[in-house]
């Protein structure tokens, strides 16, 4: 995965050496020119001209995106305070934080599309934009943190390592720094997994009753099956999106079933077995009625994760208050010592 | 305390304990960069207490490691000072906490970095450089509040007339000790009285001087966080993580 991530690293930069095809000259057909730069592999960039349902897709997609790593500090952050050594208090600490950079990364992408990160705040906490489906689930035992990591950091990245070649940059951009960091809180997921599946009986209990909550939740990440999914064939043909909801699923359940044996943990699907003839695993697709039970909002967490942001930004009001007052202060000052 | 091991748990428990408690802010912080600025300050403590307890178990010679330092003592046998174990009440009282606390530990690992015990010598130069920055953001926080809105300023005044009767503890005279605390009052008064003066804060006159915390009698805040701390490990009795 990481491998990947590196080889559209390099990619971006090969491209960027290549040079652009030249810029549409003034009477152009501007789509023309778009369509010219997704064929041939380059990147949108903020200054160029695209089409409006576009410019709608990506910001709906990568503020999602944003919201789902700022609404996934919660169900992690529930253990900061309980976690059982002081390394792994640190560890967990560490990725929390990281996740608010990855938020404020992506936000920042989302702002080059013209729109602000208030403005994306807002839309969240009216509950009129979405964050992942996953954060709706509790962590009631440390090994849930074990399991996020593995299972949620897992599926997030084989979803994302394809973003790191989507045809916006600087949403491509994010993603190449997000998913290094992401693959590293993956690895450390699987280290607590292994650790309590190889420590006393309770330990490992722990982490199968983990896994046993955790795994479908995982696939249903992917998102809903091929035929349902509404902006796929579009995102597909504009560059976003490279491989369909189904295709990705298969790609981490069949990367998952060996990680498992190695763990000497099972994954809850007595139907899990390998189909010699397509090369892959089959399994128990998750239950999307559950799933969009959750999107819509009746998930275990919704209501506490949603109270719990807005609580935090209204807490805060006269913090960002006191802030904007001093700087204006300040500035003030700084005219009266020019003038 | 006096000797290098209750000097070396005393740090470490006040370091280690300011880390939980500021990490409590996370995902509750006013914006997103705050909480990653408290979440980056609680990692810092957490790092500077496991080095301190590390050595403070080695010196014990007792077999006691970090996590059977922080994990399996009882409220009366952390040395932690009352300042780091208080709530953290709203944004203005963690900001007067944690200007009082780097204003004091500034000058403590800096003082430390030039000890006799080298052990120590490296973990005040490593921790120093850690309570620059804290201090600068406390202070920057603390200049923002005061000199903000009337309402930011009502309630950083506040902060300050809450907490600072628990600062004078910091300071209580101590020869033995590898630094003695009673040498970095003067420096800690100077750095605080220019930032509350640039802030328009006062600092109260109160004589309330409260202590104990060196010698293991809290307040009452305290076993309530160590029962959440500890609970897990102590659930699982010799268990590894």
């Amino acid at each position: 995965m990481l491998g990947q991530v590196e080889a559209a690293e390099e990619a971006l930069r090969r491209a960027a050496e290549r040079g652009r095809p030249d810029g549409p000259a003034p009477g152009d057909d501007l789509q023309a020119y778009f369509d010219e730069v997704i064929a041939a592999d380059q990147k949108i960039e903020p200054r160029d001209w695209m089409p409006e349902a576009y410019r709608k897709t990506l910001i709906r997609q990568i503020a999602q995106h944003a919201h789902s790593e700022i609404i996934g500090m919660q169900p992690e952050g529930n253990w900061i305070s309980r976690a059982p050594s002081l390394k792994r208090k640190a560890i967990l600490l560490a990725k929390v934080q990281d996740e608010a950079g990855h938020g404020l990364y992506l936000y920042a992408a989302a702002e080059t599309l013209g729109i602000t990160r208030d403005e994306l705040v807002e839309l969240l906490l009216a509950g009129r934009q979405k964050y992942s489906s996953i954060f709706n689930y509790p962590t009631l035992s440390w090994a849930d943190v074990g399991a996020i990591g593995w299972l949620v950091d897992g599926a997030a990245i084989v979803n994302q390592v394809p973003l790191c070649r989507c045809s916006y940059g600087p949403y491509a951009r994010a993603m190449i720094r997000v998913c290094k960091e992401e693959s590293f809180h993956q690895r450390q997921g699987y280290e607590i997994l292994h650790t309590l599946s190889h420590g006393t009986p309770a330990q490992k209990a722990m982490a199968q009753d983990a896994i046993d909550r955790w795994w479908y939740p995982s696939l249903a990440m992917f998102g809903p099956p091929d035929g349902d999914s509404t902006h796929s064939a579009q995102s597909m043909a504009w560059k976003i999106k490279r491989f369909s909801n189904d295709e990705l699923r298969q790609r981490f359940v069949d990367m998952c079933v060996q990680q498992a044996e190695i763990l000497g943990l099972t994954l809850p699907d007595p139907d899990l077995r390998w189909n010699e003839d397509r090369q892959a695993y089959d399994y128990t697709q998750p239950d999307y009625d559950e799933l969009m039970r959750v999107i819509k909002g009746d998930g275990p967490c919704n209501r506490e994760r949603m109270t719990h942001r807005r609580r935090a930004h209204a807490d805060g009001a006269w913090v960002r208050e006191a802030a904007a007052a001093y700087a204006a202060k300040r500035a003030a000052e700084r005219e009266r010592v020019a003038a | 305390m006096s000797g290098r091991f209750d000097f070396a748990l005393a740090l470490g428990d006040d370091a280690l304990i300011a880390a939980q408690r500021l990490a409590e802010w996370t995902t509750r912080a006013p914006e997103m960069e705050e909480d990653i600025a408290l979440a980056n300050i609680a990692l810092d403590q957490l790092g500077a207490a496991r080095l301190l307890l590390s050595y403070a178990g080695e010196l014990e010679a007792a077999g006691r490691d970090e996590d059977a330092l922080a994990f399996l003592r009882d409220d009366r046998e952390f040395r932690n000072c009352l300042l780091v174990e208080l709530p953290n009440g709203d944004f203005a009282v963690t900001m007067a906490k944690l200007l009082f606390l780097a204003a004091y530990q500034l000058p403590l690992y800096t003082a430390l970095a030039g000890c006799a015990d080298e052990r120590l010598a490296a973990i005040g130069a490593k921790a120093r450089k850690e309570s620059a920055y804290h201090l600068d953001h406390a202070s920057t926080w603390v200049r923002r509040l005061g000199d903000g809105t009337e309402e930011s300023h009502r309630r950083m005044q506040a902060a300050v007339d809450q907490v600072w009767p628990y600062v004078h503890e910091l300071f209580a005279p101590d020869p033995a000790a590898p630094v003695d605390p009673a040498t970095l009052r003067a420096d800690f008064d100077a750095r605080v009285a220019a930032v509350l003066d640039e802030a328009t804060l006062t600092r109260p006159e109160s004589g309330w001087a409260p202590a104990g915390g060196r010698d293991g009698v809290h307040t009452e805040h305290l076993s309530y966080l160590l029962a959440e701390m500890q609970v897990l490990h102590r659930a699982h009795p010799g268990a590894r993580w």
